[in-house]
Formats: structure tokens, C-alpha cells, sequence
């Protein structure tokens, strides 16, 4: 259990806010997590005292610039245990780090290859996939999901064939919570020499991470979710594979030489990193990592697991209420509900004039929504930040509402 | 007849009995649920508002002049929201509403249901009323 849990909500100033008057109550940081005061004040005090572009100027404050960023650069690396920096790539965020593989690795793709995803998978890992099938001719194949919103591993390793080249899934899903088996995902793909992208977007700042361990080919997040600023996020990728790969986009930093005839390309991680980066964003990283080290993953988890069993069993009393979650216990805490014969989005207006910020719709996942047979859920997602009395609130006002809107 | 202006006073003045946003919801839920279903005939792509959560469709027609609206939506306060705007331009001719502003969901203090957000597309729905009377 967290201990001090006031302590942990006192870091985080945007959660004193009310909202029509009424304490707000944030269950949506599935979407985007709230900050706390280190990372605000780290970006803050990068922009009163050490703001200049990075790798470029032979001045101070662009040397002390570069030096912050590049310190994100190695505190991502210890983070994740990759075997060494540059296999760290800073990028917009979890999209742009799966479209620059789906855009670099797939080039090295020929017509007929195939890349297998899940049917539980953000758009952002359906999407990328689908623009580099109007380059090359791939045929992108989905591991189903089964009646217990998990992945069907049998339908999985049958999926398998000579011709796949890439297995692309998520570690944990934006909608269902459900966390996969990733190690044996990869274990099975390696037996097959095929390497494994993982979506780490919902986990980085839930399970520790180790991608030696792992054995993982590429792995992307974003910063955004794991408390620190919007705009940034990491590719990691084994440096043999990123070497293989050409750049993603052209510009500054990542060229060796420039004439009009011909370019050479930087060595990694520049070769990625084409224009100014979001490194205020990248700074922001190294202080929400240390953060959460700081209290510790292993709490964390424990702390949000419990969050979550908490709320399944007190929605599970709720009448006509239809959970979209695993009955094990791999789970995170991000649940999705409909209440029967009401819209997702009438609940979701109505708690939000309680106070209570829920997601409702199809959380990018619209394949998945088909598969549920509905066009959408209501998500409530609780981290460190998050109690139980929250809970209880969120259920009692749940329940005002159901009895509201129904016929 | 009432016009425009006159209606949309009337719904403000309806909702100022109540100073609860709950009773303020709940009356639109009402609306909405009193609303009769569009048949399924009308619940075509072409009728359909794009850009919201929830599926709105809005079906236009012309008599002696005049537009009427017929409405629905799977979501209920949006069901609601739409019947009111479709109380206020029903029996119009095209210049009363190509002159008219709309004010009551502002003055009713449902602002933010008429944000042009991914999250609601009432504000495609005044805009295709708008568009098609032009």
C-alpha cells in the first residue's frame, strides 16, 4: 500500500480544483495523467534558466540544455534496462513511435509480408499499418480476443507463418484493462525468428519493465500518461534492428553531411530525431520517472490493484451493468461498463456535472467495440492519485444518475 | 405563431423554475423520453449528424413553404437538446432561420453542450439546420 497517500494527492495541485462547484474527481488518466508539482516545476525552471536548442550551440546554456536531455535519454535506458542509450529514440509519443516503425521497419518489408496485431489494439497500432499497406502490399492479421476479454494465444500462434515479419500487440488495452502475456507473445514469436513491437502506453507506469529480460524488439509509451508533460514519448528499439531501418524524417540533427547530391544519415539516436525535439518534454520525462521510483512500481501496482478491486466488486452490485472485464486477475485499473438500455455518453454527461471526468466512446478502439457490439463504454481508470472514497462517490453518483436516465 | 426569439424566451423562462442543474437534466431527459422514436426507415447515413458521440439524425422536409424537422437520437439528453432545437425552428420558412441566432443554451446554462467537441455534435446539428435553409 502507498503510504501517505494525502502526501501523494498534495503533489498533484490540478486535484484541489472543483469543478461547477463541486471537488473534482479525475477518473480518466487512462487518457492523460494529471502532474504533480516536480514536473511542473522542473519544466518551469527549464524555461526560467536553462532554455536554449539542444546539439547545437558551443554556448552554455545550450551545453546545459543538451545535458538535461541527454540525462532523460540515460534515465529512460536504466528505467526500462535497455543495454544502452541510443537505443533510445525520444518521439512525439506511443502513435508516432509505432508509426515510425511502421513507416522505417516496414520499409524493409516486401509485398506479401504480414504483421500480426490484436483485436484489442488502439488505433494507433492499427492505423500505421494500414497507410504502409498503401506503400506495400502486407496483410495485416488479428489475434482475436476471447469471451473473457483476453488474447486467443492458440488462434495466435496459428497465425503465424513464414510470411509474418512483425508482431505488433499491446502490453496492456486502453479499454479493457486486460494485461497480455508479452513474454510469452515474444517467447513464441522469437521461436519463429519474428521480432515483437509492444505497447507499453498503459503499463509503463504500472509494471516494471525490463526489455533485456523481455527479449522485446520495440517497445513504446508515452510521457503523458506516466505524470510527466504531453509531447513526448520513447521508441525503444535493439540496435541492430534500428541500424537496418532508414530515418523516419528528414531535417536537422539527424544527418552526418548535407550537399545537394547526396546525405549522410546520423548514427543512432539522432538518425531519428529529426528536428528540434520536444526536449522540455524529454526533461519532464526524467523527473515523472524519478517520481515514480521514487514511491515505487511495486506500490504503485499494489495500490492500484486494490483501487480496482474495490470499484469491480462494488459495480458488480449495480443492476443491468455489464463489465467488460477478465475474471483473473490480470488486470489493470481501467474498467469498462455499459448499463443497459442507457447511452454511454448520457452517463458520462451526468457525472461530469457531479464533478467526476470519466471517458465514454470508443477509446480509439473501435474494432474492439464491434467485437463488444456496442458503440461504446463508459471508462473509469484510478491511479496513485485516486481513493476509494473516490470510489464510493463515483458509484453512489453512478447510481443518481442510472436512476435518472432510465426509462 | 410564436417566432424564434419568442420561443427561445419561452424554453429560457420554462427553465428558470428550476435553479438545480439535476431538475434543469431531467427535464430534458423527459423531453427525450417523451420524444416519439424516429422509424428506422429515417435512421439513414444521410440524416445522420456527423461528428458526435452519440448517433443524431435529423430529417428535414418542406410543406407550403415551411421546414419541419423530425429528430432522434440513441443518447437521451442529446435526444432531449435536439427536440428543443427542433421546437424552435419547426414551421419556419428558410429566412427566419438563415436571420435567427440561437441564445436559449446559453441562457439555460447548457453551454458547454453546444462546444463543437468530438464528444458532441450539437453544434453540426444547428449547423445543418443553417446550411440547409440556405
Amino acid at each position: 500500500m502507498i503510504d501517505n497517500l494525502n502526501k501523494i494527492r498534495n503533489d498533484f495541485p490540478i486535484l484541489k480544483t472543483k469543478v461547477y462547484d463541486k471537488p473534482l474527481v479525475f477518473l480518466d488518466s487512462a487518457a492523460s495523467s494529471q502532474k504533480p508539482d516536480c514536473v511542473i516545476n522542473a519544466v518551469a525552471d527549464f524555461y526560467k534558466r536553462h532554455n536554449a536548442n539542444i546539439h547545437r550551440g558551443v554556448y552554455f546554456l545550450s551545453q546545459k540544455a543538451t545535458a538535461l536531455y541527454e540525462e532523460t535519454r540515460v534515465k529512460v535506458q536504466q528505467f526500462i534496462n535497455a543495454k544502452y542509450s541510443h537505443e533510445i529514440i525520444f518521439t512525439r509519443g506511443t502513435t508516432e513511435g509505432i508509426n515510425l516503425v511502421a513507416s522505417s521497419f516496414g520499409d524493409l518489408l516486401s509485398d506479401g509480408d504480414e504483421v500480426i496485431i490484436s483485436e484489442m489494439e488502439h488505433h494507433a497500432n492499427i492505423v500505421p499499418w494500414q497507410l504502409l499497406q498503401k506503400r506495400k502490399k502486407i496483410v495485416i492479421k488479428v489475434i482475436p480476443i476471447t469471451s473473457d476479454f483476453q488474447l486467443d494465444i492458440a488462434a495466435y500462434k496459428k497465425l503465424i507463418n513464414q510470411r509474418t515479419k512483425l508482431v505488433s500487440v499491446t502490453h496492456i488495452s486502453n479499454t479493457l484493462g486486460t494485461i497480455n502475456p508479452i513474454q510469452l507473445i515474444i517467447d513464441i514469436a522469437h521461436a519463429n525468428n519474428i521480432p515483437v513491437l509492444i505497447d507499453a502506453a498503459q503499463s509503463i507506469h504500472h509494471k516494471a519493465i525490463d526489455v533485456q529480460k523481455l527479449d522485446v524488439d520495440f517497445l513504446v509509451f508515452s510521457g503523458h500518461k506516466m505524470y510527466a508533460e504531453t509531447g513526448i514519448g520513447i521508441l525503444y528499439g535493439k540496435e541492430d534492428l534500428l541500424n537496418k531501418m532508414p530515418p523516419y524524417q528528414g531535417g536537422g540533427d539527424m544527418i552526418k553531411d548535407v550537399t545537394f547530391e547526396q546525405t549522410t544519415f546520423a548514427e543512432l539516436p539522432q538518425k531519428f530525431e529529426a528536428g528540434t525535439t520536444n526536449y522540455s518534454g524529454a526533461i519532464s520525462l526524467k523527473v515523472a520517472i524519478e517520481y515514480i521510483e521514487k514511491i515505487g512500481l511495486d506500490k504503485i501496482a499494489c495500490y492500484e490493484g486494490k483501487l480496482q478491486d474495490y470499484a469491480i466488486a462494488k459495480l458488480r452490485k449495480m443492476p443491468d451493468i455489464q463489465l467488460y472485464t477478465t475474471s483473473k486477475f490480470n488486470k489493470t485499473s481501467v474498467i469498462s461498463f455499459n448499463i443497459k438500455g442507457i447511452h454511454h455518453e448520457d452517463i458520462g454527461t451526468m457525472l461530469d456535472k457531479m464533478g467526476i471526468a470519466v471517458r465514454t466512446g470508443g477509446h480509439c478502439t473501435y474494432p474492439l467495440m464491434k467485437k463488444l457490439g456496442v458503440t461504446g463504454t463508459v471508462r473509469a481508470s484510478f491511479v496513485l492519485y485516486n481513493t476509494f472514497a473516490e470510489i464510493d462517490f463515483f458509484v453512489k453518483s453512478l447510481q443518481r444518475v442510472v436512476n435518472m436516465l432510465k426509462n | 405563431m410564436k417566432t424564434i426569439d419568442q420561443t427561445q424566451q419561452e424554453i429560457v423562462e420554462e427553465f428558470s423554475m428550476f435553479s438545480d442543474w439535476m431538475d434543469k437534466y431531467e427535464y430534458i431527459i423527459d423531453m427525450g423520453k417523451n420524444l416519439e422514436q424516429l422509424p428506422d426507415d429515417f435512421k439513414k447515413d444521410e440524416f445522420l449528424i456527423p461528428g458526435c458521440q452519440s448517433r443524431v439524425w435529423l430529417v428535414p422536409e418542406f410543406r407550403d413553404d415551411k421546414v419541419f424537422f423530425k429528430t432522434d437520437s440513441d443518447a437521451i439528453i442529446t435526444k432531449g437538446i435536439a427536440c428543443l432545437i427542433v421546437r424552435i425552428f419547426n414551421g419556419r420558412t428558410k429566412e427566419e432561420i438563415s436571420k435567427s441566432k440561437l441564445f436559449f443554451i446559453e441562457k439555460i446554462g447548457l453551454v458547454q453542450n453546444l462546444s463543437p467537441t468530438r464528444a458532441n455534435g450539437l453544434a453540426s446539428m444547428v449547423d445543418k439546420i443553417y446550411r440547409y435553409v440556405k
